[in-house]
């Protein structure tokens, strides 16, 4: 009976120790990534991820913005991209692929600390546009370029 | 368990910025492909935010959805970022797995 109460005991305790160890490691992500835009990056359309994004979907065009993409990407997996900005103050490069399921790929917080600039690499279902999107001194600019995809990349 | 790595390069060009590059591996998977062999999908498996610190302070921070490429690159130019400074990257996934990597300016 006493070994029986034992074997309890440990199991019970096991199982607790797994239970909060479970709920911790559920938790820790959710408060880490506060700042992570969900709805902005399950948004279908452009629009609505912008605005998810920021909060406002006035973007103009701008031909302060520079992005370095292949005309021609072999493999939709991998499209690298550069988004260059001169506009003073940048505080925000998103790109954006309105062709893609979610068109938000990616939205690079910037500080002062460091210059306009960013490369990454993506993936696009088809031939699209790619979007920058700068948002600058408050001001949301936009500028896009056409890449042509011969074989899509998000498998679907 | 995803094998936890990442390749990080910082070099200064001039007395002011340095350029830096990193490659994380991840499979970054996007909840749309399926398993060929069983048919059935592949559970969604991406980096949602990468921090990127000099010397402790926080210089860039990337939220990235699951349309970002498997093994993410991401290069980008720091200023005021010398010889010896330590970069320092760090992610989470939305499965809440994580990873860090350190790397002295050159």
């Amino acid at each position: 009976m006493n070994l029986r109460r034992r074997t309890f005991l440990q199991t019970s305790m096991t199982a607790c120790t797994v239970a909060i160890a479970a709920s911790a490691g559920l938790l820790t992500p959710r408060t880490v990534l506060a700042a992570w835009p969900k709805n902005a990056f399950e948004a279908k359309s452009v629009g609505d991820a912008i605005k998810a994004l920021s909060g406002s979907s006035n973007a103009a065009n701008s031909s302060d913005i520079a992005i370095e993409a292949p005309d021609i990407a072999e493999n939709g997996a991998v499209v690298s991209v550069t988004v260059k900005s001169k506009l003073p103050k940048t505080e925000q490069i998103s790109v954006l692929v309105p062709e893609n399921s979610t068109p938000l790929c990616a939205s690079y917080l910037m500080t002062e600390d460091t210059e306009s600039f960013v490369t990454g690499r993506i993936k696009m279902r088809k031939t699209s546009d790619v979007v920058a999107m700068v948002k600058a001194d408050g001001k949301l600019l936009t500028t896009k370029k056409a890449v042509k995809v011969t074989l899509g990349g998000c498998g679907g | 368990m995803v094998k936890k790595h990442m390749k990080i390069r910082a070099w200064s060009e001039s007395d002011k910025t340095a350029t830096v590059k990193a490659i994380i591996f991840h499979p970054m998977e996007t909840g749309l492909r399926k398993d060929k062999a069983t048919g059935k999908p592949i559970p969604a498996h991406y980096i949602t935010e990468l921090k990127c610190e000099l010397n402790g302070k926080t210089i860039l921070t990337c939220l990235w959805g699951p349309t970002v490429s498997k093994n993410p690159f991401i290069s980008f130019r720091v200023k005021n970022a010398k010889a010896g400074d330590t970069i320092k990257l760090s992610w989470v996934d939305n499965k809440g797995e994580s990873d860090t990597g350190e790397e002295k300016v050159k």
